[in-house]
């Protein structure tokens, strides 16, 4: 595989990590504290393109392909996971499958509003009784007696950017239907819910340890009523669309990872040249060394699989397993690759006079969202042809 | 209309300066960046742009490299490239990089309603002449250091901003104008002016292309035609930071007596 970018990815790149520098590093440390999510942010990138990266021009996207996207994320987690997440979250997640399943209807309506960040996206999966296992879904959604509408009623829970979206992919019960051995099984359809819809209603922010400025909530379904023109590819598609989505969703979260724990090394090569004990600057001792030998070979190794997952997205290619193997891995180096850089600033690794900590809280969602480590494994064994 | 803008790939000083023995900027070892007033006049042009819809063209001279530096500047919504490039270029000092700018602008064109815009100076030579002299060589009114442009029809208001105040100089389209910081903020590239800015043209002028143009001679450009001898280059020492005291009363001066006192100054 070729890891050469191209001159545009090497573009993108460097005005990322300015943009990155200028905007998102000194707002850090304050969303974080405060839980507040940064909107002024949106509102910049949204005005270069960073929400509508990969979706062509014609839908108002920026035209530019999933590693740059990957990029971007990887970026902004360097210095921000929060913001990092949002991106990563709108587009993989809401942009993605619609731009993927949408009818050209739907994608002339919802994409350019997206793309142009004039509206943020979010997906609703999980409920409270539906995580890992996705089958479990209570959310329903009934053609009411005229045919006309879909009546929604359930909950969803954990959704980010749940209380400042707009658009919303959300997944619900449409009947049942038999699987490939007869056996009875849940109809899962997918279906776009605007906030405006009668009956949708967003619930309280979740106070979380680590990407604190994200907004995190439950979804609310109470006799929802949405036209049946909503719905999001065929009836009964919702579990495979989910998947996909989810797919597509851990190539960003893989690069959040990423950048969650790159960020943390470059701060520790920083510190470690800084610190000064036993008359000697801390990165002359041979543990500063190896550890952060260690510390940059994994989060590079970790690269080369995000950079492999988003180039066989982009080239049309399977990557299901490459997604699964980039996050799964990706995830459990920057919680490695954190928690090892807080070691190495020690005390004040552990106050939040450093960003070491917060990306150490931050990293660890990433072992846990998009589908745990658990599940990554499920989903490689599953392609291994292991049963 | 249209807006040429002149700009120059610079050693990022920011880093380490390296010099060579005769006392010349050690180039190739050094990262590059635009120069930072040269992006002010960038901006100051797609600001325009973005408000009257005009065409704004950068123009540079430099090795071929700096095509990345106009691809980038494409990237943030300049609508097209010039690069001068030829060896027999090199060397060339102000007056001469000068005389070969506007030989190339001159040759590109400048209509009655266009303006000319240019950074006030290059971080590298610190010397604030390029512009000037271009329009002095194409006969083109110049206002420096500008901290605000409005345009009006074919005239143009510009605050100007010196040490101790500020002018307001109105001048007719064509015009040569040098910018400095506080004009704006430069704006980043887009995303999607990153992916096409590979597909907008870019034009290469060399020896060959402006050879005839009554501007260039021999004696004129490159090392032989640059009246300039660097004796030594050298960092400007740092300045310490300056301290402001607001106020008008009689307490704010007392402050100050004090403060000076201290330092043994009165």
């Amino acid at each position: 595989m070729d890891f050469h970018l191209t001159k545009e990815q090497l573009l993108v790149r460097k005005m990322y990590r300015d943009f990155a520098e200028n905007e998102v590093k000194p707002l850090a440390a304050e969303i974080d504290e405060e839980e507040r999510f940064p909107m002024e942010t949106i509102e910049k990138m949204a005005k270069l393109g960073m929400m509508g990266i990969y979706f062509p021009k014609e839908y108002g996207g920026a035209g530019g392909d999933v590693l740059s996207y990957a990029i971007c994320v990887e970026e902004l987690a360097k210095v921000c996971g929060t913001t990092a997440v949002i991106v990563s979250a709108h587009t993989s997640l809401c942009a993605a499958p619609i731009f993927e399943n949408g009818t050209e209807e739907q994608k002339k309506k919802y994409l350019p509003d997206l793309c142009s960040g004039r509206k943020i996206g979010a997906f609703g999966l999980t409920e409270p009784g539906a995580g890992t296992d996705a089958q479990g879904q209570q959310t329903t959604a009934v053609l009411d007696e005229s045919g006309e509408n879909y009546i929604l009623n359930g909950s969803k829970c954990f959704i980010t950017n749940g209380n400042v979206a707009d658009t919303f992919v959300i997944i619900a019960v449409t009947g049942k239907t038999l699987d490939k051995r007869g056996r009875p099984m849940k109809e899962i359809s997918a279906f776009i819910v605007e906030k405006t819809d009668p009956g949708f209603s967003q619930g309280k922010h979740e106070k979380k340890m680590g990407i604190r400025g994200s907004s995190t909530c439950d979804l609310i379904f109470e006799d929802c009523v949405i036209p049946k023109d909503r719905m999001l590819g065929k009836q009964g598609q919702g579990f495979k669309i989910a998947m996909k989505t989810l797919d597509g969703g851990r190539i960003g979260i893989a690069s959040q990872a990423l950048g969650l724990g790159e960020g943390a090394v470059e701060e520790a090569i920083k510190y470690t040249k800084e610190r000064v004990q036993f008359g000697k600057r801390i990165s002359q001792f041979q543990n500063t060394q190896f550890q952060l030998a260690d510390m940059h070979t994994r989060m590079q190794a970790a690269q080369f699989l995000v950079y492999s997952a988003a180039m066989k997205k982009q080239n049309h290619e399977p990557y299901s397993m490459d997604a699964a193997m980039a996050k799964l891995f990706a995830a459990e180096a920057a919680s490695d690759v954190t928690r090892r850089a807080v070691q190495l600033f020690g005390g004040y690794g552990y106050t939040r006079e450093y960003p070491v900590e917060r990306m150490m809280r931050d990293a660890k969602i990433t072992e846990i969202y998009e589908g745990t480590s658990e599940v990554q494994r499920m989903v490689i064994a599953a392609n291994l042809g292991v049963k | 209309m249209k807006i040429i803008v002149t700009v120059k790939q610079v050693p990022d000083t920011s880093g380490k300066v390296a010099v060579n023995p005769d006392g010349t900027l050690d180039r190739a070892s050094m990262q590059t960046i635009i120069n930072p007033n040269d992006m002010n006049a960038v901006e100051a042009a797609l600001s325009l742009k973005d408000e009257l819809g005009c065409k704004v063209i950068a123009f540079t001279m430099g090795p071929p490299p700096a095509e990345g530096m106009l691809r980038e500047l494409m990237a943030m919504g300049v609508d097209e490239g010039v690069l001068i490039t030829a060896r027999e270029f090199g060397g060339s000092d102000t007056y001469a990089t000068s005389q070969i700018l506007a030989a190339g602008i001159d040759t590109y064109g400048v209509e009655p309603d266009d303006i000319v815009l240019a950074g006030r100076q290059a971080i590298d030579g610190d010397t604030a002449q390029v512009g000037p002299q271009i329009a002095e060589k194409l006969h083109l009114p110049q206002i420096t250091y500008a901290g605000e442009i409005t345009k009006n029809g074919n005239e143009i208001t510009v605050k100007r901003i010196l040490e101790d105040g500020y002018m307001t100089i109105k001048v007719k389209t064509p015009c040569m104008i040098t910018c400095i910081k506080e004009l704006n903020q430069p704006r980043y590239m887009s995303v999607g002016g990153i992916f096409e800015c590979y597909q907008k043209p870019l034009v290469t002028m060399t020896y060959e292309t402006l050879k005839d143009h009554p501007l260039i001679d021999k004696t004129t450009i490159g090392l032989a035609g640059s009246p300039t001898n660097i004796l030594t280059s050298f960092t400007p020492p740092q300045k310490g930071a300056g301290m402001m005291l607001e106020g008008a009363g009689k307490e704010t001066t007392d402050k100050l007596a004090g403060i000076l006192a201290a330092k043994h100054i009165i």
